[in-house]
């Protein structure tokens, strides 16, 4: 056993670690709503679980559009200058977000699993 | 020379025989920790032999080998994929820390093991499409940092043992006296 080993260990199991508590701080469990926003403003709540194409509409009259298919939000359309909010990949899991800069729109994952689910289940 | 190449592809039968039988073995076992991908990895005990009695491009030959093999016999062509692709990110991390001639069989191994299962998530991401298996990388790190240290100190022992068994073989011991003697720039082939 060379130092060298301990060291890879110990870097591996540490970056592990790391990579555990990012994604279970920040990205926890899969949410079961989205809660859109606008300058602050909550424009609305929507349910995961139910297919859905929401467009939204700024007072200069930019337009997003997000659609909830198959558990998953994303961003279909948006005329923002950008787009990046298109290449934002579709959000589940409770905190991630999508987030159209120009149109100041975001779009975040809000409630987690019913309790209850899991209860029956196990 | 020829009674020497005989004698090689018969030791590379038996160690390819050796990681089938692993394969074989470890597809018995109902080893998981819950987490899809997690495997002892067993198998890598014989390539990682390979790798330094014989050198890469023999381990190449019975790394393709045991993977096609063990996938038809105890998997299908979905496992041989996944199984493929795990093999060749972990042989790759392992040629490079073995010829950096930093690290030892066991930090070789465990370089293997975390690869191994890291190259899994990725094909399983870019196949699932689901980047929510990313959830599964620290404890497919974790769990390959340990199956490798474990698989590391089994391949030093059976260098050892088996070594001593096959003192014989002029062939190998040309390869060991080569290793040892120019240090650190041993050649290939």
């Amino acid at each position: 056993m060379k130092r060298n080993d301990v060291y890879l260990a110990a870097a591996v199991t540490a970056a592990a670690f790391l990579l555990w508590g990012i994604l279970h701080v920040f990205l926890s469990s899969p949410g079961q709503r989205i809660t859109v926003t606008q300058d602050g403003k909550v424009l609305g709540t929507y349910s995961l679980t139910v297919e859905n194409t929401l467009t939204f509409t700024d007072e200069k009259g930019g337009m997003n559009r997000l659609v909830i298919h198959g558990g998953e939000a994303y961003m279909e359309e948006a005329d923002c200058p950008d787009k990046l909010c298109m290449l934002q990949k579709a959000i589940s899991g409770k905190g991630e977000s999508i987030i159209c800069l120009p149109h100041r729109l975001v779009v975040e994952v809000t409630a987690g699993e019913e309790p209850e689910t899991d209860a029956v289940v196990r | 020379m020829m009674w020497e190449n005989g004698k090689k592809t018969a030791y590379m039968g038996v160690l390819l025989s050796f990681a089938l039988i692993l394969s074989y073995v470890e597809s018995l076992i109902p080893f998981s920790f819950g987490v899809p991908g997690v495997k002892l990895g067993l198998a890598n005990l014989a390539v990682v032999v390979v790798l330094y009695w014989y050198g890469w491009k023999e381990a190449v030959l019975l790394n393709v080998m045991r993977v096609l093999l063990a996938g038809f016999l105890f998997g299908n062509l979905f496992m041989v994929m996944y199984s493929l692709a795990g093999a060749v990110c972990s042989f790759l991390m392992m040629c490079a820390l073995k010829k950096s001639g930093k690290f030892s069989v066991m930090g070789v191994s465990m370089a293997g093991g975390i690869f191994h299962n890291t190259g899994q998530a990725a094909v399983a991401v870019f196949v699932t499409k689901t980047a929510g298996i990313i959830y599964y990388l620290p404890a497919l790190m974790a769990a390959g940092v340990v199956t490798g240290l474990l698989i590391g100190i089994a391949a030093r022992e059976i260098m050892v043992y088996a070594g001593k068994a096959l003192s014989h073989d002029k062939a190998l011991q040309r390869r060991e006296v080569q290793r040892h003697g120019k240090d650190g720039t041993k050649k290939q082939g």
